[in-house]
């Protein structure tokens, strides 16, 4: 099952799935040109963006207890996941500045430090800039596997703090989100606890710390 | 439905229907802005009564049209700013609360006057997930609640209260957050207690007893120094938030004397 699987995905080009990832932008462009963002167009941009930015956070968190558990690869599009999560968060604090703040940079910067949720969001963002910044194979060969790999450990705390940015941002406590950091969790104990019983069953882990794929 | 103008009114243009009916936070119906929209069809406003009670000389069941006769509406165009730093222009149809207070003789011991709205999860979906804790309350200072700025909404442009708005009888108070104007209200009790209320008892480090509108106390999640007008676009930028909401020629006088950063 899991082999016919993958052997559908190798035949699927990782273009495909930028394809796919970019649909929901493209909805979104095509809503705002037509008017379609009901009352609050700032707030439904800003929301719709975050929304997608988080989802495919969850995606690339995914790939790896898929594939331990399931046997089913997607570390080919991995990449592609992550790049199209930094591209609706970019977007999402593009939007946050300048249909949102006004280009208030003051009052930004005050609120940054001052609103939780906004210094949840802002560290999560600030944390996935390096990681779409060496997501090349140009950067993966300069830092080394193994460096390359710790780095992007950084993902393990950026995706509960968007979740907690999100959760945050609500005057109670809201279903949606706090689901979605459930998931995150889930995905991040399954990895703990795989890592954990992989390391025990080498005789010799410390010697044993090699990337094998990267990509 | 139709109301006198009145000197209270301020000359700004007034959201469009549309906007002001499909852009609410009414917690009993969801707590996005769409679900009042959306849910909020399934509420019965009539028949409906008001239980007024507590330190007044007439306590009893009053019917909307006893409350707000058609005889005595007034138009009242008032802006609307949300703790959540958005802000609306909305032409109501009411009449002062002073008025209703005046009609059941409030009682020389009365300091507060507390609010209730409808309880009815069966037909108040939100109700049926403890967001906050039903019946939504909420609370006025007698002097704040006998201010002629004051009202009892029953109407919005031309039209009736939509469900989402409040129906069928809602409060309205413009130099305040606009979660102290309590919709759809069932009971108004006269007391010379402070009444507990909803979103205080919520979160007290965000949502004082108060809650006047003041760009220089900061709620903790979001600044108020400033606010986005609903329906300036998607490029309509921020406007500075103005002190008791831009009335603070007519209400800052109740406040005298008082440390607004404590009591917020």
């Amino acid at each position: 099952m899991a082999r016919k699987i993958n052997d559908m995905l190798r035949r699927l080009p990782v273009w495909a799935v930028w394809i796919a990832g970019l649909i929901p932008l493209a909805l979104l462009i095509w809503d705002t040109l037509q008017g379609n963002l009901g009352v609050d167009p700032v707030a439904m941009l800003e929301h719709r963006l975050g929304r997608t930015a988080i989802y495919f956070l969850i995606g690339g968190l995914a790939v790896t207890p898929l594939l331990r558990l399931t046997g089913i690869s997607l570390m080919k599009f991995r990449r592609a996941l992550g790049l199209l999560c930094f591209t609706y968060a970019g977007l999402h604090v593009l939007a946050w500045i300048s249909t949102d703040m006004g280009f208030l940079w003051a009052q930004m910067g005050r609120d940054i430090l001052k609103r939780p949720y906004l210094l949840f969001g802002m560290l999560a963002f600030v944390m996935l800039v390096p990681l779409a910044i060496t997501s090349n194979n140009l950067s993966i060969r300069r830092l080394g596997g193994l460096k390359w790999k710790r780095l992007h450990m950084l993902v393990y705390a950026a995706a509960p703090l968007a979740a907690l940015h999100w959760i945050w941002v609500k005057k109670t406590l809201p279903l949606t989100p706090v689901a979605w950091m459930a998931v995150i969790l889930a995905l991040l104990l399954v990895r703990a606890v795989l890592k954990r019983s992989k390391s025990a069953g080498r005789k010799n882990p410390a010697k044993n710390t090699q990337v094998k794929s990267a990509t | 439905l139709s109301g006198r103008p009145s000197p209270f009114s301020t000359s700004e243009k007034p959201n469009t229907l549309e906007e002001i009916t499909n852009y609410n936070n009414f917690y009993e119906f969801g707590t996005g802005k769409t679900d009042p929209a959306k849910n909020a069809g399934a509420m019965t406003t009539d028949p409906w009564s008001v239980e007024i009670g507590g330190l007044v000389d007439r306590p009893g069941s009053y019917g909307v049209e006893d409350l707000a006769p058609d005889n005595a509406l007034e138009e009242r165009i008032y802006r609307l700013r949300c703790v959540e730093a958005w802000s609306m222009v909305i032409p109501w149809i009411g009449v002062p609360l002073a008025s209703v207070l005046e009609k059941v003789g409030v009682q020389s011991g009365a300091k507060y006057v507390a609010f209730q709205t409808l309880l009815r999860p069966e037909e108040m979906s939100g109700q049926r997930f403890p967001s906050i804790r039903w019946p939504y309350v909420e609370g006025l200072r007698l002097d704040e609640a006998m201010h002629p700025l004051t009202i009892l909404a029953t109407g919005l442009y031309s039209d009736p209260l939509p469900n989402q708005n409040g129906a069928p009888i809602r409060l309205v108070v413009p130099w305040k957050y606009g979660f102290k104007s309590i919709k759809s209200i069932v009971r108004i009790t006269l007391t010379d207690q402070q009444p507990p209320t909803s979103w205080n008892e919520l979160q007290p480090s965000e949502y004082g007893f108060y809650a006047n509108v003041n760009p220089n106390v900061s709620h903790p999640r979001w600044s108020q120094a400033t606010e986005r007008r609903i329906g300036a676009g998607l490029f309509g930028g921020r406007e500075e938030t103005l002190m008791f909401n831009g009335y603070a020629d007519q209400v800052a006088s109740l406040y005298s004397g008082m440390d607004l950063a404590q009591n917020y």
